[in-house]
C-alpha cells in the first residue's frame, strides 16, 4: 500500500465509487482466456467438488463430483477437466513465429481464476494429478497426468511477476482500482466489483454490502459457504449416496446436485466476465506486449518438453534450483515494477509521492559544459536544472532516468530545497553523441517538463551459485535427481 | 476485590450463563488486545454471537459439517486403540525408545462434571505425574486447564493430549488440514501454533513450572492427500512470548470496567413472556459505551465485527492499518481529505502529515489528468 493508493481509497470512500490507480492495463488479456471457477469440499485436502470452465461467457461447462470423497470420481473429474484444458492448450498451438531465435506460438494459454485461493487450487490439483500413472493399479486416463504437469506449470507461471498465464481476478482488479474498503474485503470478488462497477442505481458501498450476502452472491470459491454445505449440499450428497448406481433415482440425484452447484458457481462465473469486460476497457500499457511474448516463449518451450515426454515436475526444488528461481523472480519483480511505472503516470505517482521520482520543469541548461574525467580527458557533461514541487528524497550521486528519455543516463549533482519548490541539478552522462556540442534535442530543453525516476531495473545483482552437483552439504548436498516411482502413482488420495 | 470484579462482570452479562472461552478465542483475543469492547465481552462471558444477531449484524461464522466430520474422523483415527497410531509418531518425532505408554482420560472426574472439580482432578493427576519422574510415558487426554485472561480466570477445555515423559510434558495438537510435501497452509499452522501456545502456557501455570512443559509442541496432521497422520515438532517459543506479552498488556479488566458508565449491561436474557429484557436500541447504546478498536482483520475472528465495521465507517482504520498509516494516522477519511484539499487547517502536530497528504493529492490528480 502506498500513499497514492491509500489516498485513492480515501477518495473512493468519499465518492462512494472505486477510483483508478492505473491509467493503462498492465496485463495482457488473451482473446480467448479460459475462465475457471473451482469449488472444493470443505475439510478435505483440495478435493474437487465442482467447477465451471470455458472460453465463452454463454457456454460454460459445469463439472460436478457427486461424491467428492470417492477417489474414482475425483479422477473422473480430473479426466473431464483434462480434456477441456488439453483441448484449450492445443488450440493455442497453431501458427508460430520465430522470436529471439526460438520458435514461438502466436497464442498462449491464459487461465483466469477468481482469487488467489483459486491459484492455490490449481497448484495443489496439479500436484495431486501430475504423478499419476496411466497403467497398473489406479490407472488414470492419459490426460490426467498431462493435466497435472500443465496445472503445475500454470501455478509456477503465476508466481512469476508480470506473467499473464494464470491470473486471479481480484488481484487484477486491485491492481487497477482502489475501492473504499480494506484489502481484506477486496478479497471478496463480488464486493470488490460492487465498488468498481455497481449495478445501476447503486453506490459502490451499497453494492459491496449486498455482495456480502452469501445467499445472493455465493463465495467465489474454492471454499463454499458453510450454510450452503450444511443445508443444501449435505442432503443432496446424502440422497445421491443412497441411490443405486445407474438407477433413475441416481440420475435425479445427480441432476439435483448439478442444479445446486450451478447455483453456487454461476454468479461468480458472471462476475469473472464482468471483471474481464471492465479490464478490457483499459488500453494495454507499452510493455504489456513484451511480457506476453515471454509468456508465449515459455508456453512453447514447455509444450515441447511435454510432447517429448518430459518428467513431471519434482515435489521440491533442490537448493541451487530454488535459489536460481528466487533470483529470477526477484529480477522479474523489479523489472515489472519499473516497467509499469514507465508505462503509466499513475503508477509513477507512487514513486513521486515516495520521493523516488519527480516531475519537474527545466529552468536552466548548461549544454556545452566540459569537465575532466577520471582519465584526464576533457568530456562534455551537460547540466540540467529542474524545478519541482514533488517531495524529492533522491540523494546526490544517484542515477536517474527520464520517462521520455529512457536511453539517457543522468546523475544527481545537487538537490536544493527552497520554500515552495526543490531545484534538482542533473549531469547528463550519455545520449547526446560524441561531438563537443550536443546536437539540438539531445539534452532536455529549457521549459521542458520531464519525470525523472531513480527506480531503475539495471541494478539487481545476481549471486554466483554453484552447479547443482556442487551443492554444499549445508544445503543438503547434491540433490537426488527426480525419478518417478510407482509410489508416486499409487499415492493415496482419500 | 475479585468478588467485586466478578459481580460487576455479572452485571454486564446479565442473568444468563456465561459463554466459555477456548484456546481459539484466547488466541483471537491476543490479535487485538487494545479492543476494550472485546475484552469486556470476553471477560464477562457475553455471548457475542447472539449479541451480534440482536443488534442486527449477525456474524457469518459457520463451520461446514464436512469439515467437522473430517476433523472428528481424523482425531478419532489418531486416538483409536489407546492412541496407538499417535504413539508411533511420537516415538519418531521425539526420538523415544519406549514401547508402552499409559493413557489417562481426564474428561470424567468420578462422574462429576463441574469445572472446578474437573480442573482439580486434572491438576492433581498431572502434578503427581510430574513429581513421579519415572521413565514411563503417559498420555493425558482432555485435561481441563485454567488461564487468567484480563484479570479473570477462564477454563480451557481443549481436546488436546498432554504427553508426559521423564517429567517433561509435550502438548499434542491434532488438526485435520493437510501437510503436502512437507508444507502446509501458513495461516492454519500459525493459528494452530498460537492455540497450542495457549495450552502450553495454561499447562505451565497448572504445574507451576515453566520447565515442566516443552516449548516444542507436536502438530499431528494428515500427510499429503491421505488420511495417514504425520507429526511435526513446532517451536512455539515466539508465540508464547507474544501471548504472555499480549495477556500482560490486556488492560486489567478492572480499569476497563471503571471506565464504563454505571449500569452498562449487555443482558441478552428474556422475560417470562419470552420478550427480550433489553431492546435493540438499548443494546446498541450499551455497546456504544464500550470503546472498540475495529480493524478489517476483526472480520475473520470476532463475532461483533460487522457491527463495529458499520460503526467505524468513515474512519481510516476501517480501510486497514497500512492505509491509516499512509494517511498519516488521521482518524477519519473526511479529515484526511479535508487536510489534503486545504479545506481544513492543520493543527501544529498535523503540519507534517498535511504536507504529505497535499503532495499525494496533487500528484494523484495530476497523474489521473495526465492520462
Amino acid at each position: 500500500m502506498s500513499a497514492i493508493t491509500s489516498y485513492a481509497r480515501a477518495v473512493a470512500v468519499a465518492e462512494q465509487a472505486a477510483q483508478p490507480i492505473a491509467t493503462v492495463r498492465h496485463v495482457h488479456l488473451a482473446d480467448r482466456p479460459l475462465v475457471f471457477v473451482p469449488l472444493t469440499l470443505a475439510g478435505e485436502a483440495n478435493a474437487p467438488l465442482a467447477a465451471m470452465v470455458g472460453t465463452s461467457e454463454d457456454q460454460p461447462t459445469l463439472l460436478v463430483v457427486p461424491q467428492p470423497r470417492d477417489r474414482d470420481q475425483r479422477f473422473a473429474f480430473a479426466g473431464e477437466l483434462a480434456d477441456l484444458v488439453v483441448g484449450y492448450l492445443n488450440s493455442c498451438c497453431g501458427a508460430a513465429d520465430e522470436i529471439k531465435g526460438q520458435v514461438c506460438y502466436r497464442a498462449a494459454p491464459q487461465l483466469l481464476v477468481p482469487n488467489p485461493a483459486g491459484i492455490g487450487f490449481v497448484k495443489l490439483f496439479g500436484r495431486s494429478t501430475r504423478f499419476r500413472s496411466t497403467t497398473g493399479p489406479y490407472a488414470v486416463t492419459p490426460h490426467v497426468p498431462l493435466l497435472g504437469r500443465w496445472l503445475t506449470w500454470f501455478a509456477e507461471r503465476a508466481e512469476h511477476p508480470g506473467s499473464a498465464n494464470l491470473l486471479a481476478m481480484t488481484e487484477l482488479l486491485s491492481m487497477h482500482w482502489a475501492t473504499g474498503q480494506s484489502a481484506v474485503e477486496d478479497a471478496n470478488l463480488a464486493a470488490q466489483l460492487g465498488w468498481i462497477s455497481p449495478p445501476p442505481g447503486r453506490t459502490g458501498p451499497q453494492a459491496a454490502r449486498e455482495a456480502e450476502d452469501p445467499l445472493r452472491w455465493p463465495p467465489a470459491g474454492p471454499t463454499t459457504d458453510p450454510v450452503f454445505d450444511n443445508e443444501i449440499l449435505a442432503p443432496a450428497i446424502r440422497s445421491y449416496s443412497g441411490t443405486e448406481p445407474g438407477s433413475p433415482g441416481q440420475a435425479r440425484a445427480v441432476e439435483r446436485l448439478r442444479h445446486v452447484l450451478h447455483g453456487q458457481l454461476e454468479p461468480t462465473w458472471r462476475l469473472m466476465w464482468r471483471g474481464l469486460a471492465k479490464l478490457r476497457e483499459l488500453e494495454p500499457g507499452a510493455s504489456v506486449e513484451g511480457r506476453w511474448i515471454n509468456d508465449r516463449l515459455r508456453f512453447t518451450s514447455f509444450q515441447e518438453y511435454v510432447v517429448n515426454g518430459g518428467l513431471p515436475q519434482a515435489r521440491r526444488d533442490g537448493a541451487i534450483a530454488a535459489a536460481r528461481r528466487l533470483n529470477r523472480l526477484e529480477r522479474a519483480q523489479v523489472e515489472y515494477d519499473v516497467a509499469r511505472a514507465l508505462d503509466d503516470p499513475l503508477v509513477m505517482a507512487n514513486h513521486r509521492a515516495a520521493g523516488e521520482a519527480f516531475l519537474g520543469t527545466v529552468v536552466e541548461v548548461e549544454r556545452e559544459r566540459r569537465i575532466t574525467n577520471a582519465n584526464g580527458n576533457s568530456v562534455t557533461r551537460p547540466l540540467v536544472v529542474l524545478r519541482t514541487g514533488d517531495p524529492v528524497l533522491i540523494g546526490r550521486g544517484a542515477e536517474v532516468k527520464a520517462v521520455s528519455r529512457q536511453s539517457q543516463k543522468a546523475v544527481v549533482v545537487s538537490v536544493d530545497r527552497q520554500d515552495d519548490a526543490v531545484l534538482v541539478t542533473l549531469e547528463m552522462q550519455s545520449g547526446f553523441g560524441r561531438s563537443k556540442t550536443p546536437p539540438p534535442g539531445s539534452v532536455p530543453e529549457d521549459g521542458e517538463t520531464l519525470v525523472y525516476t531513480s527506480v531503475l531495473s539495471d541494478s539487481i545483482p545476481s549471486p554466483r551459485l554453484p552447479d547443482a552437483e556442487d551443492t554444499p552439504w549445508t544445503h543438503g548436498g547434491p540433490p537426488q535427481p527426480y525419478v518417478p516411482s510407482d509410489d508416486d502413482a499409487t499415492e493415496v488420495w482419500e | 476485590m475479585q468478588n467485586d470484579t466478578d459481580s460487576r462482570l455479572r452485571r454486564v452479562r446479565g442473568p444468563v450463563q456465561p459463554k466459555r472461552h477456548n484456546a481459539r478465542t484466547i488466541a483471537a483475543l491476543t490479535s487485538n488486545p487494545g479492543c476494550a469492547r472485546r475484552g469486556v465481552c470476553d471477560a464477562a462471558g457475553v455471548d457475542k454471537d447472539a449479541l451480534a444477531g440482536r443488534v442486527g449484524f449477525p456474524a457469518r461464522f459457520g463451520q461446514s459439517q464436512f469439515a467437522i466430520t473430517r476433523g472428528n474422523a481424523f482425531e478419532a483415527q489418531v486416538k483409536a486403540n489407546g492412541c496407538a497410531e499417535l504413539l508411533t509418531l511420537l516415538r519418531e518425532v521425539l526420538h523415544l525408545d519406549i514401547t508402552e505408554v499409559g493413557y489417562t482420560d481426564l474428561e470424567e472426574a468420578g462422574g462429576n462434571d463441574s469445572q472446578d472439580v474437573r480442573h482439580a482432578y486434572s491438576r492433581r493427576t498431572l502434578l503427581a505425574a510430574a513429581a513421579g519422574r519415572d521413565d514411563a510415558g503417559t498420555l493425558f487426554d482432555h485435561p481441563l486447564l485454567r488461564m487468567d485472561v484480563a484479570g479473570n480466570g477462564v477454563y480451557l477445555e481443549p481436546d488436546l493430549i498432554a504427553f508426559q515423559y521423564a517429567g517433561i510434558f509435550h502438548v499434542i495438537e491434532i488438526k485435520s488440514f493437510a501437510v503436502i510435501d512437507g508444507q502446509a497452509d501458513g495461516g492454519k499452522v500459525a493459528s494452530a501454533a498460537i492455540q497450542s501456545a495457549v495450552y502450553v502456557q495454561a499447562l505451565r501455570t497448572l504445574l507451576g513450572s515453566d520447565d515442566a512443559v516443552s516449548s516444542d509442541i507436536v502438530l499431528v496432521c494428515p500427510k499429503d492427500f491421505s488420511n495417514k497422520p504425520c507429526a511435526t515438532k513446532v517451536d512455539v517459543r515466539k508465540q508464547l512470548i507474544v501471548l504472555q506479552h499480549q495477556l500482560n498488556r490486556l488492560a486489567r479488566i478492572d480499569a476497563l470496567l471503571d471506565a464504563l458508565p454505571a449500569g452498562v449491561t449487555l443482558d441478552l436474557a428474556k422475560d417470562d413472556a419470552g420478550q427480550p429484557v433489553l431492546s435493540r436500541a438499548e443494546l446498541v447504546q450499551a455497546l456504544g459505551c464500550i470503546e472498540a478498536r475495529y480493524s478489517p482483520e476483526c472480520l475473520a475472528s470476532c463475532e461483533l465485527a460487522f457491527f463495529c465495521r458499520d460503526e467505524a465507517s468513515g474512519q481510516t482504520a476501517a480501510l486497514g492499518k497500512s492505509v491509516r498509516e499512509e494517511l498519516g494516522g488521521v482518524e477519519t477519511v473526511a479529515t484526511a481529505l479535508g487536510l489534503a484539499a486545504g479545506s481544513l487547517l492543520p493543527s501544529d502536530e498535523q503540519a507534517e502529515i498535511t504536507a504529505l497528504l497535499r503532495a499525494a493529492s496533487r500528484i494523484y490528480r495530476e497523474s489521473v489528468a495526465a492520462a
